[in-house]
């Protein structure tokens, strides 16, 4: 492939970047987008689990998911890649997972300055009605596009 | 006796490297599992470190007061301060308050200079005793 969207697209960046790094050791895939949000999912493994007495996963790689699925929220709502940095993150955990249940992550990108970006967005284990989890992050712009960066699978 | 890490930190590679002012001190070494933009740990992989140093202090307070109980998530805040260097990262936790129902933390982590933070949490545990 030598050529690449002129639109920032999480589907192409996730068939790329989720074969190696921390997100190809969590295994996370591309779940659904819309024009501001992006949902992945972390597909439920026996050695990401957070407690010994029932086979959920843990609230560690839920972070992870949750974490990446702004990014890529930000980029998609943004149209095109851009330098960030998390400044913080925060999440409620409102009940465990089902057993046995993959985790998905959908995160909205609802406001961009030219220095902070805002996310907010649940985890889910099947219905978005019925959340695990809430999120909110405040993320920085390390260097402000000037419109013709765009995002590179290399 | 249960681990005081989860099978998720061990499997990411985060051991129990000593005790540091009375609470465990957790380390990671820096490889392809944790590394998120090439040559830096992964804001996940950092949020996981420190949550697990939270869970790893209070399951061990909880055990020197002879308290069996089950730690349920209520929740986490992370901060980034510096980005994560290819080398070793270190969390330790201080248990701000310990209460019969929940616990508060503070979480810190460093890499070799210790007056340097990369990231800190805070975070709210729920405790649920076993009868």
């Amino acid at each position: 492939m030598d050529r690449y969207p002129d639109k920032f697209d999480p589907q192409v960046m996730a068939s790329a970047a989720f074969q190696r790094s921390h997100t190809g050791w969590l295994g996370l895939r591309y779940s659904d987008h819309g024009e501001d949000w992006v949902e992945l999912e972390l597909p439920w493994r026996a050695d990401l689990l957070g407690d010994e007495r029932r086979p959920v996963l843990a609230s560690g790689p839920i972070i992870s998911l949750v974490d990446m699925a702004s990014g890529m929220a930000i980029w998609t709502a943004a149209g095109t890649f851009v330098q960030i940095a998390t400044l913080d993150l925060r999440v409620d955990y409102n009940r465990p997972a089902r057993e046995h249940a993959s985790v998905f992550g959908r995160v909205r990108c609802y406001r961009r300055t030219r220095s902070a970006i805002f996310v907010n967005g649940i985890a889910h284990d099947g219905d978005i009605d019925d959340p695990i989890a809430h999120v909110a992050g405040v993320f920085m712009v390390i260097r402000p596009t000037k419109g013709d960066v765009r995002w590179k699978a290399s | 006796m249960e681990s005081l890490l989860t099978a998720y930190a061990r499997s990411l590679g985060i051991r129990v490297a000593g005790e540091s002012d009375g609470a465990p001190l957790l380390q990671i070494d820096f490889s392809s599992d944790v590394e998120g933009r090439p040559g830096a740990f992964h804001g996940g992989a950092t949020a996981g470190l420190l949550e697990t140093a939270g869970y790893a202090a209070l399951r061990q307070r909880l055990r020197e007061l002879g308290r069996d109980a089950a730690l349920k998530p209520i929740n986490i805040t992370v901060e980034y301060l510096s980005a994560g260097l290819p080398q070793t990262s270190n969390a330790r936790a201080r248990i701000v308050r310990l209460g019969r129902r929940n616990a508060n933390l503070v979480v810190e982590a460093w890499q070799s200079d210790t007056e340097k933070l990369i990231a800190m949490a805070t975070m709210n545990v729920l405790i649920v005793d076993e009868e």
